[in-house]
């Protein structure tokens, strides 16, 4: 069979997406950050709003963010994501505007941000990529690091007694009546892959409507930071991370959740 | 003529702002500032001309979302006091370093640190020489009546957009909370993404269009070399503000055989100190730089060719005092500088700064 035979609209199974940058990714192999942007990307696509879609890069890995997907980026001081986000989203109405952070971004230097974008109830996406450490400093001990869990600065393993308690700050977001949904997702199989374009899919549709924040966190594998090679970060992981950090929708509100929210409490 | 009101400079703040078409304000209350947001929740202007006007909860977020809504291309506005302009210094660096446009007020207070909250004009040095890291310059405007508080803001933004670059105007707790007459300027329009991109060159990330590349707004360059082009950039826009944009009053000074430097409130009390000497047959003269970067240098340094001394008269322990030093001394001129001022939040009388002029440079 000649290999035009081959290359049909038919036969297609799988392609670049259009809004993902032909520039070849930084990550180190076995890291969730590419398979987060190219989830991020084909949304984008799907929903057909790169003119409209304008997105936050944060300090850390990702900082180099707005290089992969093709659509408006700015670059945030480390935490500051969402405060710049709400800038944009509050002078752009007609605009959609994500903000990806990752762990020691979101939650650690930029605790008041976040909570105050999503307590605000801005229309806008979070992604938060959860890995549990400081990568691109070289595997620091991060808010979300798990107890006992070894890194460059709690080389003995998480100790409480010095270091308290890891974060579950997506479950803190999800008490906030700005947030319209909040859900935890992972990467590292397909159908984990599939579940997480719908959330992101679903955060996307949400800021557009105006219903509030829409956060989606994406427990993820550091293996560099982790010191293991990408299958066995995926094993422990799963293992590791998701007793603690469960996967699933913590909350899921329809349209005036916010105004709701507050007659509740 | 335009419309004419008695107002708080604070006030005049927040009206110049949604009458100059600006797009957003993002604020956080301190005093003796927090005038300027009050008034503009009370104007409402989102109803009016569509600004927007949100209270952040912190500095840092303030001027973070300044920010964001500069690098899409919006005319947008934040104001504070001392401690919160160095909450802020981080950010404001980040918009010096990726170029964005932006107006900043600092309605300054005696520091260091809590301070007090009475007026003071020692954050001098945190405006002209930088303030954040890295290299970098805001354009400084000194305004030193409440009708300057009304004209400065839209000069602010035509001169943020002319260099892409923050533009600060640093003021005081005096001039914030006195009230003067004022003449308002006329309402102008907001402008639309289009006519920003026709306007300031299609450079904000207001969405990716189908006929351009994306926007990226970001301050980090990881090749030195690169980095190094940049920065070297900058300068040169710097040394073209130098040229082009440099503002001052000079009073009395064509025979005057001493001259006070001083801005703002400090410019107020010397325009009195000059009517004084002068009644006491000391011929002496009034500078007062408008823009602080800039600074006026060339002129002191004409100057000092015909002057016996300066006095540099500021509400701090001597900042730019450091600046009239370096022109004078740039124009090889004998002529003596000095500096008299009072801290802490205490405003200098008319008659202490005539007594300096003549303990430090009359009979010195």
């Amino acid at each position: 069979m000649d290999v035009k035979d081959i290359i049909k609209p038919e036969n297609l199974v799988y392609e670049k997406t259009k809004v993902l940058t032909k520039t070849t990714m930084h990550y180190c192999p076995g890291c969730s950050h590419g398979v987060a942007h190219r989830l991020i990307a084909e949304v984008i696509d799907n929903l057909d709003i790169q003119d409209k879609a304008i997105a936050v890069a944060p300090v850390g890995c990702s900082v180099f963010a707005y290089n992969y997907i093709d659509i408006d980026w700015q670059e945030a001081a480390h935490g500051r994501a969402p405060a710049v986000a709400t800038g944009i989203a509050r002078t752009n109405p007609d605009k959609v505007v994500m903000c990806y952070q990752g762990d020691g971004d979101l939650a650690s230097i930029g605790t008041a941000e976040i909570m105050h974008a999503c307590n605000r109830g801005e229309d806008i996406v979070v992604i938060f990529i959860n890995n549990g450490i400081y990568g691109m400093t070289g595997g620091q001990m991060a808010p979300t690091t798990l107890v006992g869990q070894v890194t460059s600065t709690t080389p003995c393993g998480r100790d409480t007694a010095l270091n308290g308690y890891p974060l579950k700050i997506t479950e803190l977001i999800a008490q906030l009546p700005g947030t319209s949904y909040v859900t935890r997702q992972a990467v590292h199989t397909p159908a984990a892959i599939r579940k997480t374009r719908k959330a992101i899919t679903k955060a996307y549709e949400n800021a557009m409507a105006k219903k509030g924040t829409a956060f989606v966190e994406i427990v993820s594998t550091c293996n560099m930071g982790w010191k293991m090679p990408p299958v066995e970060a995926n094993a422990w992981m799963e293992e590791n991370m998701f007793p603690f950090y469960p996967l699933g929708d913590m909350k899921n509100s329809e349209k005036g959740a916010v105004e709701e929210c507050y007659k509740q409490n | 003529m335009g419309e004419l009101r008695l107002m708080k400079g604070n006030e005049v703040i927040a009206e110049a702002a949604i009458r100059c078409g600006c797009d957003g304000y993002f604020g956080y209350p301190i005093t003796p500032q927090s005038e300027v947001m009050e008034t503009l929740m009370e104007r409402e202007p989102w109803n009016e001309t569509g600004m927007v006007v949100l209270q952040a909860e912190s500095e840092i977020a303030s001027i973070n979302m300044l920010y964001g809504a500069a690098g899409s291309g919006k005319k947008v506005m934040t104001s504070s006091s001392s401690p919160g302009i160095s909450l802020m210094a981080e950010g404001i660096s980040y918009i010096a370093g990726s170029e964005l446009p932006c107006v900043i007020v600092n309605v300054q207070r005696g520091g260091p640190g809590l301070g007090t909250i009475q007026p003071s004009q020692a954050d001098y040095f945190q405006s002209v020489k930088g303030g954040g890291h890295g290299d970098y310059k805001m354009i400084v405007l000194a305004p030193a009546s409440v009708q300057e508080m009304n004209d400065f803001v839209d000069l602010g933004f035509e001169l943020a957009f002319k260099y892409r670059n923050p533009a600060l105007i640093l003021t005081d707790g005096a001039i914030g909370q006195m009230m003067e007459k004022v003449e308002l300027s006329d309402y102008k329009p907001r402008m639309t993404d289009e006519e920003i991109d026709e306007k300031y060159g299609s450079w904000s990330t207001n969405g990716k269009k189908p006929n351009r590349e994306r926007n990226i707004i970001t301050s980090l360059e990881m090749q030195s070399d690169k980095m190094e082009a940049k920065n070297k950039r900058f300068q040169q826009k710097y040394a073209k503000m130098e040229v082009e944009e440099v503002r001052y009053e000079a009073i009395e000074c064509d025979d005057a055989d001493y001259i006070f430097v001083a801005f703002g409130s400090s410019a107020r009390i010397c325009q009195k100190s000059v009517e004084l000497a002068r009644a006491k047959g000391i011929k002496v003269g009034l500078l007062r730089p408008i823009t602080l970067y800039p600074f006026p240098k060339k002129v002191i340094g004409e100057m000092a060719k015909h002057v016996k001394g300066f006095l540099s008269v500021e509400m701090s322990a001597g900042q730019m005092v450091e600046d009239v030093q370096l022109a004078v001394g740039c124009s090889c001129s004998d002529a003596k500088v000095e500096y008299f001022g009072r801290m802490g939040g205490i405003i200098p009388s008319p008659s202490e700064v005539v007594e300096a002029l003549e303990q430090k440079l009359i009979g010195g």
